[in-house]
């Protein structure tokens, strides 16, 4: 689960982690109070979950309460377009306004649980301000990284080792340890799935200062962090995506006008690819998983049908838990009810698959059976085309 | 021959009397697996299904001489229950609950592989020796006993693969379902060394998805070592970068764990790679000169 900049600051500073002093401004108005607070000038920050907000516009300075005032007026309900919202944007609701600092360095920490070492590994970088991928692309020897026990944290020699290498200044060493340490403490404390302090600035006055923060939080741990679940907000997701989560269907957006129905992740990322091998687009991701019930196959279709750009539909499941009989029920209940205008292809295979046929068969509905992912792909692909 | 699994593996179910461990253990049962017992802590002492439950692992390990345990305890619990697996000398462990989390399973890992236990999961199907035992979710009758060797990081497309080979009269040796998830046991590169000593394995597919390195670093091995013909196929092609789609592993991120760089590994180290999730049989087919 993503959540915004400010919340991550603030779980971050709960960890010992020195953050800008600043607040959120849903408006205008609030935005002028908060500069005042702070001394005049700020920097104005727009929160939405994606990055590159900087080079969208959405994070603008402000050298008192009234340009404040301006500056939030402007960024407050834009639709602002990064390079990671993609080219639709994302509405901005809420801004951050926070003073600004003397800065000497930008640097960058991250934490991420590393598949190879199979525990969470601190990276750290002189060079902050640019985005790690960007950094480990040019130089991946500009990247320190270090493991750690998720119990035990981060030993202070380990960070102090970082810190040298980091070429911090003596007096702001301890910070450094401290700071690394705090964001170690945060991750296995949060159940982070990634924590981002980047940049991380060294002040003239060598302190050291979270400028911006990403969290984002393991979604099978938050069941143990109910506090953090009230973190989510769902303006930040596509509507289906939201929706589909309610049913506890994975459900991706994507460009295309093939919809796909799928069980399995695997399966339905081929299908996906299968769909384009063929000639055409796949409109989204949607994994019904490997025990749906007729219920979830229902609204799984029809949140398939929201999507207008979709123009045939593509049904692919390999039935073992999910019996294809029940699939098939699902299927010809949810047509009939939503009154299916747009063609449908399906491609059964195991457990009761004749069963599911002879329901597809006796429904009376213009349904395509298919045999094989190729088949059934090259018809759907036709179909969409017509 | 196969590997790891065959008639003489005896399976204790942990979580044998819940509602997926109950279903999965009559299934694996009926397909002449020796399920020998269960776990469930405070159900010690009772029978379920003629079967005897036990409250501890060790327990269950020293009454029935099992050797492997089939997991389906829920996520929460999961990561301690392979522990304790481990910790009683179960030697095959496989875990197919989906859902632990990342940290979870980091310390457990952290422990279990120091053991000389094998760990296959968390997040997979399991694993089938056909015509002899099924330790997993599995559709048993769509395999066949036979030569090919699998091993594939997803379930449903396992079982797509398997069903290609078997209409084309391919059977298979044994299928590993070594799970979608970022921190796993048993990895591609560890399943094809496995099939590289199986006397029995002619052919070997491994089917991979975006995110990690699990791919490349298989393909290295398979440069080095493998002479038997090996069958790849990626899924994820169409899929965008910072989703992760559906799979907890299965996830672009910072421009790694392409579908593109893994296909290119691959066909660097010699592999045939499909482009077509529809072509994989057909690919075994052709490479064994059975087309």
């Amino acid at each position: 689960m993503k959540i915004h900049e400010f919340q991550g600051k603030s779980l971050l500073a709960g960890y010992g982690v020195a953050v800008p002093r600043g607040e959120v401004a849903t408006t205008a108005e609030q935005a002028a109070g908060i500069a005042r607070k702070l001394g005049g000038k700020v920097v104005v920050k727009a929160q939405i979950h994606a990055g590159g907000r900087g080079q969208g516009g959405g994070v603008k300075l402000a050298e008192n309460a009234e340009e404040a005032r301006a500056v939030a007026a402007r960024i407050l309900g834009m639709t602002l377009v990064t390079k990671q919202t993609g080219p639709q944007g994302q509405r901005v609701r809420s801004v951050l306004v926070e003073e600004t600092l003397p800065i000497a360095r930008e640097l960058y920490l991250g934490i991420a649980v590393d598949r190879a070492a199979a525990q969470p590994v601190l990276m750290a970088s002189a060079a902050g301000g640019m985005e790690i991928e960007e950094v480990a692309a040019r130089d991946p020897h500009a990247i320190l990284r270090q493991a750690f026990d998720p119990d035990r944290g981060l030993p202070a020699y380990a960070a102090r080792r970082l810190a040298f290498a980091l070429d911090i200044p003596v007096p702001a060493l301890g910070k450094a340890v401290a700071i690394m340490q705090a964001l170690a403490r945060a991750f296995s404390g949060l159940d982070a799935s990634l924590a981002e302090i980047n940049p991380l600035v060294l002040t003239t006055d060598d302190r050291l200062v979270a400028l911006d923060a990403k969290l984002n939080l393991d979604d099978n741990a938050l069941y143990r962090h109910p506090e953090l679940k009230a973190l989510r907000d769902e303006n930040e997701e596509s509507p289906l995506e939201v929706e589909a989560s309610r049913f506890n269907l994975n459900y991706i957006k994507l460009e295309g006008n093939v919809a796909c129905m799928v069980n399995g992740a695997g399966l339905a990322m081929a299908t996906m690819d299968i769909i384009q091998y063929a000639g055409g687009r796949p409109a989204n991701f949607l994994d019904v998983g490997g025990g749906a019930s007729r219920e979830q196959v229902k609204q799984a279709f029809q949140i398939l049908l929201k999507d207008p750009s979709v123009r045939a539909i593509l049904i692919n499941i390999f039935g073992g838990i999910l019996r294809c009989d029940t699939l098939a029920t699902g299927v010809v209940e949810a047509a009939r009810e939503v009154q299916l205008k747009l063609p449908l292809v399906i491609r059964m295979e195991g457990t009761n698959v004749e069963q599911g046929r002879q329901i597809l068969e006796q429904s009376g509905l213009a349904i395509t059976v298919a045999q094989g992912m190729r088949d059934a792909a090259e018809k759907v692909v036709a179909a969409a085309g017509k | 021959m196969s590997i790891l699994v065959d008639k003489h593996t005896r399976v204790i179910v942990q979580g044998i009397t819940g509602r997926e461990g109950a279903f999965h253990a009559r299934q694996c049962r009926d397909y002449g697996t020796q399920i020998v017992g269960g776990v469930t802590p405070g159900k010690g002492g009772t029978l379920h299904e003629g079967l005897p439950v036990f409250n501890l692992v060790s327990q269950a390990r020293q009454a029935t001489g099992a050797n492997a345990s089939l997991i389906f305890v829920p996520p929460p619990f999961a990561a301690d229950a392979i522990e304790e697996a481990a910790d009683a000398g179960i030697e095959l462990i496989v875990c197919i609950t989906e859902g632990i989390p990342a940290l979870d399973m980091a310390r457990a890992w952290e422990r279990v592989r120091r053991t000389s236990s094998r760990l296959i999961g968390p997040n997979c199907p399991g694993i089938i020796t056909p015509g002899q035992a099924k330790l997993g979710i599995m559709p048993a009758s769509i395999h066949r006993p036979g030569s090919i060797g699998i091993v594939s990081r997803s379930g449903t497309l396992t079982y797509e693969a398997v069903h290609q080979l078997t209409l084309l009269g391919l059977g298979q040796s044994t299928a590993i379902g070594i799970g979608g998830d970022p921190i796993i046991g048993t990895t591609h590169r560890d399943a094809i060394r496995m099939f590289h000593e199986d006397a029995q394995t002619e052919a070997i597919v491994m089917i991979g998805e975006i995110g990690g390195s699990g791919e490349e670093e298989a393909a290295a091995f398979i440069a080095q070592q493998v002479k038997k013909p090996v069958v790849g196929f990626i899924a994820g092609q169409t899929a965008p970068p910072g989703r992760r789609m559906g799979h907890a592993g299965a996830i672009i991120s910072g421009g790694q764990g392409t579908a593109a760089a893994k296909m290119e590994a691959m066909q660097k180290a010699g592999i045939h790679v499909c482009q077509s999730p529809a072509d994989i049989g057909a690919t075994v087919a052709r490479v064994l000169g059975r087309a």
